[in-house]
Parts: C-alpha cells; sequence; structure tokens
C-alpha cells in the first residue's frame, strides 16, 4: 500500500492492571486500505482497534490517527472521533430511538446537519445496507443481523475517514452473519479504509490488502493474505490457522 | 390419581376460606375501634363531615377546609419535588463525574442529610436558617422537603444512570458526542424507564412526609385536620378522612404512574 498514513501506531504499550493488554505493537494503516486483525480471545485485539478512537487509552508508545497524536485527555479527540467509525460486537444501538432516529442523531447534535440534510443521509446509508424499510422501526424489533446493519450505517452518516470493526459478527446467529458481511464486503468495495477484528477468514480471503495476527498483546505476523492463508512464518499461527480453518 | 394432601396453606388459600378470613380480620378491627369508642363515650358525627370537604348550598358550590387543604399539600408536594429533582439530578451528576471534588460534596450531602431526622431539618430551616436569610415558613417547608428528598432521588438518578450499559456511552462517544450530549440524548432518555417507579415511591413519601410541616403552622392537609378537630372534637372522624384524602392522592399518582411506565415499555 502507498496512500497516505491514517493510522500510526509505535510501539503501543496498555496495562489493564498487572495485565499487559498490548505488549510493543507497531502498525501502520494507509488510505483505502483493508486491514484485518485476527487472534485467540484475550489476544488484545479489541483493545488495540479501541485505542484508535480513544475509548482506550495507550499508556506508553506513540498512536497518531489522521495526523493527529491521541493520548488520555488529547483535545481533539471529539473532532477526530467524528472521522472514525466504529461498530461494536453489541451493535450499541440507542433503543429508544427508532432507526432513522439513530442515524440522524449524531449528524444533527454533533455535525449540526439540519434533520432534511440528515434524514436525507440517513436514508442513503440504510439503503446502502439494504433495509430502507425498517427505517421507522425500534432497534428490538429488528433481527441482530439488521440491527448490525443500522450500526454500520449509523456509522457511516458520519462520513467517517476510517471504520473500525471490532468482532461484528461475532454476536450474531449464524444465518446472519452472511448479510453483515456481505455489507462489509460492499463497502470495502468503496475504497473505505477499514480495520477489522474478525474470525471470518473467508471475509479476510475476500477483501483484505493486510492480515495481522496476534497473540498475548503482541503482533505475531502481519503478512498479506496470500502469504498469511498458505506460508505463515511462525508455528503459532499455523495452530491458531488449523484450529480455526478446519471446521 | 391420588388426590393431593391438604396442606394448611392449601386449606387456607381456597377462596371462600380467604375471603371470609379477610373479613374477618376486617371485622374485629371496625368493631374492636367501634366498641373503644363506645367505651369511652365517643359522640360520632359523621354528618358534619361532609361540609369540610365541599358545601352546596344557595351561594352555590363552596370548597370545603379539608379540601382547602389538600390544595395547598398538592402545591407544598410539587414544587417541593421539581425542586428535589432538579438538586438531585445536579448531586447525581456531581457523583458519576469522576471529579474527587465532586463525589466528595455529593457524598457529604446525602450522609448529612439521611442523618437527620426529617423534624430537626425542618426546626434548622425554620429556626435557624429562616431568620438568617430571611424567608417564611411556606419557604423553609419547601426547602426542606426538597433537600431532604434530594438526597434519597440523587440515589434513584445514579441508580437509573449507571443501568444504561457502557456500551451506550461507547457508541455516543464513537459518533464524537460530547458528556453533555450523551447525557441528554441518550443516557438520560433510558434512564427514565429505570427512574419512573422508585421515583413514584420517593413522590409518595414526600406528599406523606409533608405533614410533618404542621408542626410549624404551614396550612396545609395536615394543619387544617388538627384546626378542624380543636374547634369540634371530632377527632375520629377527621383523622379518619385526613388519611382517607392522603391515601386516594398517592393510590391515584401511583396508578397514574403505572400507566405511563406500561407506555414507556411499549415504545423500547
Amino acid at each position: 500500500m502507498t496512500g497516505e498514513i491514517i493510522i500510526e501506531a509505535e510501539k503501543l504499550d496498555k496495562f489493564f492492571g498487572k495485565f499487559k493488554a498490548l505488549d510493543n505493537v507497531s502498525l501502520t494503516v494507509r488510505q483505502g486500505e483493508r486491514m484485518v486483525v485476527c487472534g485467540p480471545s484475550g489476544s488484545g485485539k479489541s483493545t488495540l482497534i479501541r485505542c484508535f478512537n480513544g475509548l482506550e487509552f495507550h499508556d506508553s508508545g506513540l498512536l497518531t490517527v489522521e495526523g493527529v497524536e491521541l493520548y488520555e485527555g488529547s483535545p481533539d479527540i471529539r473532532a477526530l472521533r467524528q472521522n472514525v467509525g466504529m461498530v461494536f460486537q453489541q451493535f450499541n444501538l440507542f433503543p429508544h430511538l427508532t432507526v432513522l432516529e439513530n442515524l440522524t442523531i449524531g449528524p444533527m447534535k454533533v455535525r449540526k446537519l439540519s434533520r432534511d440534510e440528515a434524514e436525507a443521509t440517513a436514508l442513503k446509508y440504510l439503503d446502502r445496507v439494504h433495509i430502507p424499510e425498517q427505517a421507522t422501526k425500534y432497534p428490538a424489533q429488528l433481527s441482530g443481523g439488521q440491527q448490525q446493519r443500522v450500526a454500520i450505517a449509523r456509522s457511516l452518516c458520519m462520513e467517517p475517514r476510517v471504520m473500525l470493526f471490532d468482532e461484528p459478527t461475532s454476536a450474531l446467529d449464524p444465518e446472519m452473519i452472511g448479510e453483515v458481511l456481505d455489507v462489509m464486503v460492499e463497502l470495502a468495495g468503496t475504497g473505505m479504509t477499514m480495520v477489522v477484528v474478525t474470525h471470518e477468514m473467508g471475509f479476510a480471503r475476500k477483501v483484505a490488502d493486510t492480515m495481522v495476527f496476534m497473540e498475548q498483546g503482541r503482533i505475531v505476523e502481519t503478512a498479506p493474505p496470500d502469504v498469511f492463508f498458505t506460508n505463515p512464518a511462525s508455528a503459532r499461527l499455523r495452530l491458531f490457522l488449523d484450529q480455526i480453518l478446519e471446521h | 390419581m391420588k388426590p393431593r394432601p391438604m396442606t394448611v396453606n392449601r386449606f387456607l388459600n381456597q377462596r371462600p376460606i380467604a375471603i371470609g378470613l379477610y373479613l374477618a380480620i376486617i371485622g374485629v378491627i371496625c368493631w374492636s375501634s367501634y366498641t373503644g369508642a363506645q367505651q369511652m363515650g365517643y359522640n360520632w358525627q359523621w354528618y358534619q363531615v361532609p361540609k369540610y370537604l365541599f358545601t352546596f348550598t344557595d351561594d352555590g358550590f363552596q370548597w370545603g377546609e379539608i379540601a382547602v387543604g389538600l390544595v395547598a399539600t398538592i402545591w407544598l408536594s410539587a414544587i417541593s419535588f421539581i425542586l428535589a429533582t432538579l438538586l438531585g439530578l445536579l448531586v447525581a451528576l456531581l457523583r458519576l463525574s469522576g471529579l474527587v471534588m465532586g463525589t466528595v460534596v455529593s457524598v457529604g450531602f446525602l450522609e448529612l442529610i439521611r442523618n437527620i431526622p426529617l423534624l430537626v431539618l425542618l426546626y434548622l430551616f425554620y429556626y435557624v436558617l429562616g431568620p438568617v436569610f430571611g424567608f417564611d415558613r411556606w419557604t423553609a417547608s419547601v426547602l426542606t422537603l426538597a433537600v431532604f428528598h434530594a438526597a434519597l432521588i440523587s440515589e434513584i438518578f445514579r441508580a437509573g444512570i449507571n443501568a444504561v450499559p457502557k456500551g451506550q456511552w461507547e457508541a455516543a462517544n464513537s459518533i464524537g458526542m460530547t458528556r453533555a450530549q450523551a447525557y441528554r440524548w441518550i443516557v438520560l432518555p433510558q434512564s427514565v424507564r429505570f427512574m419512573l417507579p422508585p421515583l413514584t415511591g420517593e413522590m409518595v413519601a414526600l406528599i406523606k412526609s409533608s405533614a410533618i410541616v404542621s408542626v410549624i403552622a404551614v396550612a396545609e392537609l395536615t394543619t387544617v385536620g388538627r384546626n378542624i378537630i380543636s374547634d369540634t372534637f371530632m377527632s375520629f372522624e377527621i383523622w379518619f378522612t385526613v388519611a382517607a384524602v392522603y391515601l386516594v392522592i398517592t393510590l391515584i399518582l401511583s396508578f397514574g404512574v403505572s400507566r405511563l411506565e406500561k407506555r414507556y415499555a411499549v415504545n423500547q
């Protein structure tokens, strides 16, 4: 990848009490790059991408997102979050608002768009995730897959420059995983910069430019998908792939 | 199939027996208070009571003293409750602010108010703060009730806010909302659902504790009752009536809010 650098992490360390969640993590995400991060649970994948929009803060090292240095208490953090979309494992839709209101509240309150503008944007992205007909419903009335697609649309409504996905399909029933992944593949097709934490290796093969394997807070291996899947360098990654690809 | 054995519980839970028992208990209470009153030669004058509620004469319809007292109680309670809610919200937000000063101030307030009897608090406001800051008995009453219940309401707010999942904060943050925006648009609207039942309880408690201001002669329901009795000596009838009036308004309130809760539940 040769695009402009969007996220740059240098030697990040992060502790939860005595537990070292991130250990000397360095990586670079460039404009238009699709990075998939995988690894066993507790390996620090989620912590890493949560650092990218300031939901967690690293304890040492240097993290720059969109040229802005990110640290606890940094003044630009809210402006930055508008450029960094986040999709959560548990969707985290706002249950007291309709689908349309979920999508317009950010643009209206944060970006100060008018209701008309915000609704036009919202409908555009609802269409993009293939559920324009659900606009007036409440999240609880939707299936898990539909809720996650609304959550993706909610992030897109802020017109972010990079999208972070934290295990977006892990809380879904198996038959709903496909519809969410399809939306993500289409999003990748539009050239969106994406960092995705997932165990969906089929998706990874399809869209990833870069695969990252983490274990115990460290990045063990970084490689393009063809090398990553067919010729992994580390024994640990080979074991991991054997275990998750067997089934 | 063998019939299930008749246990004591099953025997007592049979409908006719349960109703019979209930009526028997009520009967004993009524009968003993009636005979008790007879023995002390009490002269029942229930026919005198309605005129204290309202009169309908040639002059037209007029509310009686008890009704006027009730209106005063409702006013007193409503204003105190609004103040208590605002103050309670402020204390809860201070407590949740993550600032050491905020926690110290709010916990200090809470412990102070919770550990002083309401009556003593009222005396403090009326006899000490009243003369110092120059406010009358009505203001002293409103402030006492507001401050006393604000402490409890702040705990209700805190619990309601904490009951909103952390993921809601994260979602609000990740679309760039400020803390205030997240509270206003995301967290507080969801907390209402958790807070309505205990807030109703607190409102009922406030209406009941408002009776205490009769000790500084604020003209509300209880004071009116006391005044009527000192004129007429009908203590049994008037206290029964006053109690019934309190019961009716608090029941109406609870019923109204439970309807409101159902509407909120449907909405989500």
